[in-house]
């Protein structure tokens, strides 16, 4: 496994509209990439770079270890999946899936044996004299993938190709895609808005926002181990609070908040006044009737969210701020505007760096000079 | 239940649409049926020696249609209409091809461009290039201050001089079919046929071309139908040499004084263009892109 595409450097600028900043990525052989953010966040702008329809204001792009700038689209070992399908209209499905394989001059046999194979790969077997008109959206994302696919790429690229469908087929192709990938052995690169999706396909996940790359880890460690608040709140459901360390003791951060002291774990390169964000997600929020040690977070409840498995109370703190506690459905729960004492274990707490660490920092390299 | 009534009342009476529909009707009868209808009876009548019409039944007009004469012409018409056709096209697809794929103040400029002739007289733009062409006109002035040639060429009055008059007058109707076709097109489908792999001719000819046919085939139909009337423009530019159906049909009526006869081309080149129409329709041609 080696690195097959890397981003190095790169920044694209339309007009006025730094549309992405700085961004470094490298993509590993035959692994599954998903571009995460929400729209404008210049994940498809990056996608676009790559497959050459767009060209990078500064920096460099490297596939197979090669610099692909001087490369025209139609040039390059990539093969690219449209939000739109944008499928031929005019063309059946037969002649849609063999257009890549007609412009390599792939001797007749060879086309009609390899189309055939890989409409029943997506099974759409019998299909072929139909136009793209006749089929559904289902169907047509999985023309839109086999006419990709059939070039054997290095890399595929899909650009939201699952954002048209509904929700029931939406989850069936994202198993269906993930299964085409292991057998085919392509390196996918992604670009999704729906965490959900990248939590379930990938590999890796790069989560964007505002043009910047802001963690690139796998599901289980955006997840748990979010580097920025905007991570933290982009995947996922969380609580967040902003405070200021007020004492840090074996690894435990003792965080003030504007509602009370609270406890977290965190790692040494947080500091004694530092401002920072603490997430924890709802399922990990625990509650008592009576204070715990260590934390001060006092809460009214004020409402239930039923949402099928599980049960959401939404409970207010003195400041007005709200947050979510997660119970599975049939666990005992306090009556609404009752009194609790929210509480947490510090180990299932994350503690975030913001903008203040940078000040710290600074003033570290000033001492340390 | 009274309400719908009163619905119903509304619609039985139809007085709202003779108001409004009747007087367009009124004036389609007397300024295009009752003419058209004029003119194919006249195609069945006679003429006394001095050439008065004589209301008697004859089929005789058509007949002396089909002389040599006559085929020779339409034949030159045909040529003509045919060889203006696809000298606009030539020229037309990569204009409207620009002004499709321009951003948007270019385009309303170069949109400008093509509309703002098309408001001006044409006969008066069609002197214009006969001034222009002429022996004593300011290309021969040019090209002989320049000493590029000697003496002054002949441009008038050749089959070139009326192909271009006519692909002048009719190529914003090969334009604007054309660019409502190109500016459908959907980007990402030149983006996918590159993707995939195809040169950019190769995206022209299996993506971009297939896909605006329809819009090369009614802006055909636009210029190639009017070609064969213009007649004026042969007249002008052509001086005789390059007589058309529409030059036959002006002459039975100002020169020849037959009107039936005349009346009886005018039918026949009727005929012609509803059977082109109603081949365009029948390739599934969209009759809105015609105007109709």
């Amino acid at each position: 496994m080696g690195k097959i595409v890397e981003i190095e450097g790169v920044n694209k600028i339309y007009g006025t509209n730094h549309v992405v900043r700085d961004l470094n990525l490298s993509v590993e052989e035959g692994e599954f990439l998903t571009l995460l953010g929400s729209s404008g966040c210049g994940k498809t702008t990056t996608l676009r770079m790559i497959a050459g329809f767009e060209e990078p204001t500064t920096g460099s792009i490297k596939v197979e270890g090669e610099p692909i700038e001087e490369k025209e689209p139609f040039e390059r070992n990539v093969n690219t999946v449209f939000q739109t399908y944008a499928l031929f209209p005019h063309k059946t499905i037969f002649d849609n899936i063999a257009y890549g394989l007609r412009m390599k001059k792939v001797p007749k046999d060879e086309i009609k044996k390899r189309v055939l194979e890989m409409m029943e790969m997506v099974q759409l077997s019998g299909f072929e004299k139909r136009y793209p008109s006749q089929l559904s959206g289902g169907q047509k994302q999985r023309v839109a993938i086999a006419r990709a696919l059939i070039n054997r790429p290095r890399v595929l690229l899909l650009d939201e190709p699952l954002g048209a469908l509904d929700l029931k087929l939406r989850k069936q192709m994202q198993l269906e895609l993930k299964r085409l990938q292991k057998k085919l052995n392509i390196t996918f690169i992604y670009v999704t808005h729906d965490q959900e999706e990248a939590l379930t396909m990938s590999d890796r996940i790069a989560v964007m926002h505002d043009g910047v790359l802001d963690q690139l880890a796998t599901p289980t460690d955006i997840y748990e181990h979010p580097k920025t608040k905007f991570v933290a709140t982009f995947i996922g459901e969380t609580n967040t609070y902003d405070g200021c360390i007020t004492g840090i003791s074996e690894g435990i951060a003792t965080v003030t908040l504007e509602n009370g002291a609270v406890k977290v774990k965190c790692d040494d390169t947080f500091q004694i006044l530092e401002y920072a964000t603490i997430s924890v997600r709802p399922e990990k929020m625990k509650f008592d009737t009576a204070p715990r040690e260590g934390f001060e977070l006092i809460a009214m409840v004020k409402d239930y969210v039923y949402v099928g498995s599980v049960l959401k109370c939404i409970v207010t703190l003195p400041n007005g701020n709200e947050l979510k506690i997660e119970r599975l459905a049939g666990q005992e729960l306090p009556k609404i505007g009752s009194i609790i004492y929210p509480y947490w274990n510090p180990e299932d707490a994350v503690l975030i760096h913001n903008e203040s660490y940078k000040i710290f920092k600074a003033l570290d390299d000033i001492k340390l000079a | 239940m009274k309400k719908k009534r009163s619905k119903h009342e509304f619609r039985a009476n139809t007085l709202p649409a003779m108001v409004t529909v009747g007087p367009m009707v009124l004036l389609l009868i007397f300024l295009v049926v009752a003419p058209l209808i004029f003119v194919a009876v006249m195609s069945f009548c006679q003429t006394d020696q001095y050439y008065n019409v004589v209301y008697k039944f004859t089929a005789e007009n058509y007949s002396k249609l089909i002389s040599p004469d006559y085929l020779k012409i339409y034949g030159q018409s045909i040529l003509i209409a045919l060889l203006t056709t696809i000298v606009c096209i030539i020229i037309g697809y990569p204009f409207a091809y620009i002004i499709a794929r321009c951003k948007s103040k270019k385009k309303k400029l170069l949109y400008m461009l093509v509309i703002v002739p098309f408001w001006t007289n044409s006969l008066i733009r069609i002197y214009g290039w006969r001034t222009f062409l002429g022996s004593n006109g300011w290309l021969n002035s040019v090209l002989q201050n320049l000493h590029i040639i000697k003496e002054p060429v002949d441009f008038l009055y050749k089959t070139g001089t009326t192909v271009l008059g006519m692909v002048y007058c009719l190529i914003p109707f090969m334009i604007l079919p054309l660019y409502t076709a190109i500016e459908k097109l959907d980007g990402s489908l030149l983006e996918a046929s590159s993707d995939l792999g195809a040169k950019p001719y190769k995206t022209f000819l299996e993506v971009i071309i297939p896909l605006t046919s329809g819009g090369i085939f009614s802006g055909s139909i636009m210029v190639f139908i009017p070609c064969l009337g213009y007649f004026f423009v042969s007249n002008i530019l052509g001086g005789g040499n390059t007589d058309m159906i529409g030059n036959l049909i002006e002459r039975q009526f100002k020169s020849a004084n037959n009107w039936p006869l005349g009346a009886a081309l005018s039918i026949i080149l009727i005929v012609v263009t509803l059977i082109l129409v109603k081949i365009y329709q029948k390739l599934g041609g969209d009759m809105e892109d015609l105007g109709v």
